[in-house]
């Protein structure tokens, strides 16, 4: 009788062998595919209202026309400078070059800007709670400063810093730190009574309980917290390049707004989406690697 | 009053609390009365349970003892010295879940020496031995989202018992558990008690559990928590629940619990309305 019902439940299966892709792969596809969807759902939009005559090329060029040659486009990713006086116009990287450098720099000021800002405002945050006095005497500033849009430090970051690299990370860094240091604050308070109850009764000191008790208990919050701000750092480096700071997308967006160049401003823009896309990623991965006792969450609303 | 009295006092007892009691956020507005005029004294191995009504500040009595709390009234004492702050003789095991989840088991079990700075050997020696007691020897690599929620207490007691307690405070450790989960930890709780020696106190609104486990049953009344009546219970182990003994004491228990549970309820309705 029973191995009958076991028997029954089999459900025949097709002979046709394994099935050539794990379901990882699978879900992993799927998800890609739907990305392809999504975005030429978009360009196929803006393409049509081209087609019928509503979007103006000339204003608005639709993605067949500004990324219909690129080698036209990385013409103006001009980081020789070969608009000095004696300097040969064909000496200097290929335009190709040129974008690859002008990526660089950009992502480079995004990721230096990030990592230090993670590092200043965890730790700030932490000596807030650690050190009473540290608080009374810090944490007002900081609350009263959060609030200061990044672009009003723009002057600022030339006044201390001129232009270049270092005005571009300071801002990234000032957009980022207020808001990750009050963050690290609610991380802290929100850590388990029962995670460092159980420390105390083990003896640790105020010390141990921070090290090995909040720090571990508030990192994957905070990595949440930083891919979050990853996008507001893409977003304030273009405007800190704008001011000038030798080469980056930035700059190359503002030549093309002063050379009215609406196809440029496009590709830009498609190089910056692709770019906050994957340093995104990146972060994840990093973040899989670093939090690994954090379960893969969904997030709770999926499947409403 | 009389907290200077016994002072002096030269009992051998595990735990004795003297005119115990605590007030929350005390001198403020929001200040509410959770204990008052607890006293009790525990023997060294005795098993304990303290039995009240939800919110009847019964857990509030395990953090004083604890010494994660400052009480606002009275004295407390463990094996003779007065409870000034947290120590290692004296291990709290939570009702929720409370294991590091960036450590491994084996690194959990071990946490309260390595914050002594015991080299890894040494760690790993005790905390193959602790798991071993609780059954869980083999799962010394896993990480706890690994576990179930029994076999997480499991390891929770086994952290416990890894720093050696002469007393072990138990909060509502097996509540978050199913029944069948739960009336399996408790026989294993039992062979756990024996082998140790601690005194265990051990909290809970289950009667059940009272009764399966208790020497003596404290039960509390509804807030302020003050003790009702202390139960001896003579029944040997292991218990079988529906004996003539067991019921005649769940039905006392229930007895002696029923009017706190409806002064508690109808506090909480006065409350709401």
């Amino acid at each position: 009788m029973h191995s009958n019902l076991a028997s029954a439940a089999v459900v025949p299966r097709p002979l046709a062998g394994r099935p050539v892709l794990s379901p990882g792969m699978k879900r992993a596809l799927a998800r890609f595919g739907w990305a392809v969807v999504s975005v030429g759902l978009f360009t196929g939009l803006w393409e049509l209202l081209w087609a019928i005559g509503w979007a103006d090329p000339k204003l608005l060029p639709p993605p067949h026309v500004f990324l219909g040659n690129i080698p036209d486009q990385a013409r103006f990713f001009n980081t020789a400078t070969r608009w000095q006086i004696g300097v040969n116009p064909a000496d200097g990287p290929s335009p190709y070059e040129a974008v690859l450098i002008t990526i660089g720099a950009t992502a480079m000021r995004v990721f230096v800007g990030l990592l230090i800002a993670a590092v200043l405002s965890i730790a700030t945050g932490v000596l807030i709670r650690y050190f009473g006095l540290f608080e009374k005497l810090v944490l007002p500033t900081i609350t009263l400063l959060s609030p200061v849009s990044p672009i009003a430090w723009l002057p600022v970051a030339i006044f201390i810093f001129g232009i270049g690299n270092a005005p571009a990370i300071f801002m990234v860094v000032v957009a980022l730190f207020f808001h990750m240091v009050l963050s690290t604050i609610s991380q802290i308070d929100n850590v388990s009574r029962a995670f460092i109850n159980v420390a105390r009764t083990m003896g640790a000191t105020k010390r141990q309980i921070y090290a090995r008790v909040i720090i571990p208990a508030i990192l994957p919050q905070l990595l949440i917290v930083l891919r979050l701000n990853l996008f507001g750092a893409w977003m304030v480096v273009l405007v800190a390049e704008s001011t000038g700071v030798g080469f980056g997308l930035g700059q190359v967006i503002m030549m093309a707004r002063n050379t009215f160049n609406p196809s440029l401003v496009f590709f830009t823009i498609a190089l910056i989406g692709l770019l906050g896309f994957l340093s995104d990623w990146l972060l994840r991965l990093v973040q899989r690697r670093v939090l690994y006792w954090v379960p893969e969450t969904a997030g709770v609303l999926r499947g409403l | 009053m009389g907290s200077e009295t016994y002072a002096d006092w030269s009992s051998q007892d595990a735990v004795v609390c003297r005119g115990v009691g605590k007030t929350w956020a005390e001198g403020t507005a929001r200040a509410h009365e959770a204990l008052r005029g607890i006293d009790l004294d525990i023997a060294p191995g005795e098993f304990v349970v303290l039995l009240g009504p939800s919110g009847c500040g019964k857990s509030t009595l395990l953090y004083l003892i604890a010494g994660l709390e400052r009480q606002t009234e009275g004295r407390i004492w463990a094996f003779r010295d007065p409870v000034e702050g947290p120590s290692p003789d004296r291990s709290l095991i939570f009702q929720e879940t409370s294991l590091f989840p960036w450590l491994t088991v084996w690194q959990n079990v071990s946490f309260g020496l390595s914050i002594r700075g015991a080299p890894e050997a040494e760690r790993r020696a005790v905390a193959r031995e602790a798991l071993a007691r609780v059954g869980l020897a083999e799962a010394m690599e896993k990480r706890p989202d690994e576990l179930s929620g029994g076999m997480r207490q499991r390891v929770a007691v086994a952290r416990a018992l890894a720093m050696r307690p002469k007393v072990l405070l138990m909060d509502e450790p097996f509540a978050a558990l199913d029944v069948q989960t739960r009336a399996k930890m408790q026989d294993f709780l039992l062979d756990v008690w024996r082998d140790s020696g601690a005194s265990v106190l051990f909290v809970t609104h289950h009667i059940d559990e009272a009764v399966a486990l208790a020497d003596r049953v404290v039960v509390f009344t509804a807030r302020p928590g003050r003790i009702k009546s202390i139960i001896p219970v003579n029944l040997p182990r292991p218990r079988d629940p529906f004996s003539p003994e067991g019921e005649a004491l769940r039905r006392l228990l229930t007895a002696e619990l029923q009017g706190e549970v409806d002064r508690a309820f109808a506090e909480q309705e006065a409350l709401a309305g």
